[in-house]
């Protein structure tokens, strides 16, 4: 179904409007229509040229549809980079760092949405600033810090660091705040309930909307996560996918088909998640940015 | 049973503490201390390959040549650049798409929200190379789609520039519709039927009761895209060879900061330069909330 049948069918939300064709509201379909084009031409190509070769991409005209070399281009990849093994790494550090983010996050959380205790303003408003540091401020020093740690060109240099981010606890306050009913904390507490079988077994299984919002903001940012891996990671077998994909450029010879092919396959995950749960990320999203 | 009564009332006092104490150990190691160490490092000349101990001692000096250095203010230069040609767009088209998703789309709209959100959440490495073959020079489909001579827009810095600010400004769109529709779902229908009864077009409904209410959204989201642009590094490091004539004419200042700390090994400049871009950004982002007043702040923060 096309947006301009969705409009022609749709009533009008407004009560008053012109009803009918409306030329202003066609110019304006028009233009989002336009945008859509320019934001799926790039994602269209990135697909149709991984199965083309290099030579073939660069062709006059350039190929348009799909090509054959899809499976010459992966040997290729295979050739130059440890695909498999860039793959894998990035799903371990991209999975620690959910994992971790969702156990630590929902912790505190917890603590700053349930309990009363000294310093709690404070703490809290100290979390949401840390959300105020831009991220070079820590490339060098924090690069330094993996140094002494004798972290560089390891996995837990990427996890670690950020196993418990400030926006998370933001996110799982607000809805534990918000979703939790307080009497059945304090039920529990009279069963005889300790704090933290209250924390894994009353309050965790009611906070899945939350935690799988934090748990896709946080893959999909660690997935994509660049300078974090630039910095750190030495020797191209512990390369995150970005990482890797970007050592395979070169000034004069880059194998377009089979970077393109790599680029798909790194794209295609997020982008089938994606296609699953939009509504609940963008939703996820926006009313955490609301009340921020 | 008293005893057991004291153990959960001590238990209780202890648990929150317990609770946030990993994000706060976290930060203590990886956040708080690696900060204030490039303040010192900042006002020291050093040597990344010789050890710490042949740190010196230097004072602002590293900040002065920073601020002196050609290659910083072009960086800065560039920066602020890209942060205008990419970012003012960005809201100058979010918004108005947002209203017309807003007010006309109905069974397509989840559709096309997600559509303009994927860019944001695809590598930004995956996109700058796809945008880096669209934009090759001899063969490029963009060239093909354009009348007239080929355009070398990613040898030549001019074009560069804009060709940058493009796929940062693709990149972004999205982020900032979501934005805005958020706060376009929370106004009153009633106010746009009582605009209405008053007779006010479509125009004046968007310029006298859209407008001032989505106001601390804006504020909102410009304060983001100042702080994210500013530290723009990755487009530009990937579209244009490090190594090609053009590198310092389109480099932004977190780009200048990398390559002075792992290209020149000079921790302690790098490190000023991280602290001379942060002043940027602390300043910027305070003109901003001047710029909408106390009350956009204080809405946001509600």
């Amino acid at each position: 179904m096309s947006d301009a049948d969705a409009v022609l069918r749709t009533p009008l939300t407004l009560r008053g409007m012109r009803r009918g064709i409306d030329v202003q509201k066609l110019i304006a379909l028009a233009f989002v229509g336009a945008g859509l084009l320019i934001l799926v031409a790039p994602f269209y190509f990135t697909f149709v040229f991984a199965t083309h070769s290099r030579s073939e991409i660069f062709a006059s005209p350039p190929p348009l549809w799909f090509g054959e070399h899809f499976f010459s281009n992966l040997e290729l990849l295979l050739e130059r980079l440890p695909f498999w093994r860039n793959l894998a790494i990035s799903l371990y550090v991209a999975g620690m760092t959910t994992l971790l983010n969702l156990l630590l996050c929902s912790m505190a959380g917890f603590a700053f949405a349930v309990y009363e205790f000294r310093f709690k303003r404070g703490l809290f408003a100290f979390v949401v600033g840390s959300m105020m540091l831009p991220s070079f401020l820590n490339m060098i020093p924090g690069f330094m810090v993996m140094d002494l740690l004798g972290w560089i060109d390891q996995p837990r240099a990427l996890y670690i660091p950020g196993a418990a981010g400030a926006l998370g606890i933001f996110l799982m306050r607000q809805y534990i705040g918000s979703a939790i009913p307080r009497d059945l904390i304090d039920a529990a507490r009279i069963d005889g309930c300790g704090e933290f079988r209250i924390y894994w077994r009353v309050v965790l299984p009611l906070t899945t909307p939350a935690l799988g919002t934090l748990g896709l903001i946080t893959f999909i940012s660690s997935w994509n996560n660049f300078v974090g891996p630039l910095v750190v990671m030495r020797s191209v077998e512990n390369y995150t996918v970005p990482l890797a994909l970007r050592s395979m450029q070169s000034p004069n010879n880059t194998e377009w088909g089979a970077l393109m092919a790599g680029s798909a396959i790194a794209m295609l995950p997020l982008l089938v998640v994606f296609a699953f749960s939009a509504r609940r990320l963008v939703a996820g999203l926006t009313s955490g940015a609301v009340r921020g | 049973m008293a005893t057991t009564a004291n153990r959960q009332q001590r238990a209780r006092k202890l648990a929150p503490y317990l609770f946030i104490a990993p994000f706060f150990g976290l930060f203590a190691v990886f956040g708080l201390f690696p900060l204030l160490f490039s303040v010192w490092l900042s006002l020291h000349q050093w040597d990344a390959a010789s050890g710490l101990a042949s740190m010196r001692w230097v004072g602002l000096e590293n900040y002065w040549f920073a601020i002196t250095d050609p290659w910083f203010q072009r960086s800065l230069w560039n920066t602020l650049w890209y942060a205008v040609v990419a970012g003012v767009p960005q809201h100058l088209v979010a918004l108005p798409l947002a209203y017309f998703i807003h007010t006309t789309l109905k069974r397509s709209r989840n559709a096309v929200i997600g559509a303009y959100f994927v860019p944001y959440i695809t590598s930004s490495v995956a996109i700058a190379l796809i945008f880096g073959t669209l934009l090759s020079k001899d063969f490029g489909v963009i060239n093909a789609l354009l009348p007239g001579a080929p355009i070398d827009w990613l040898g030549n810095a001019s074009y560069a520039k804009p060709a940058i600010a493009f796929v940062v400004f693709w990149r972004f769109l999205g982020w900032n519709l979501v934005l805005y529709l958020s706060a376009l779902q929370v106004i009153d229908h009633t106010l746009y039927e009582a605009a209405q009864l008053d007779g006010a077009s479509r125009w004046q409904q968007f310029r006298h009761v859209t407008l001032p209410l989505v106001r601390p959204m804006m504020f909102f989201a410009i304060t983001l895209t100042i702080i994210g642009n500013l530290q723009l590094f990755e487009e530009p490091f990937i579209l244009v060879d490090p190594e090609s004539g053009i590198a310092p004419a389109v480099m932004t200042t977190a780009m200048f900061m990398y390559r002075v700390a792992f290209s020149d090994g000079d921790f302690g400049l790098a490190s000023a330069v991280s602290w001379l871009l942060f002043l940027v950004i602390a300043a910027l982002t305070w003109g901003n909330s001047r710029l909408f007043g106390n009350q956009g702040a204080a809405d946001v923060g509600r």
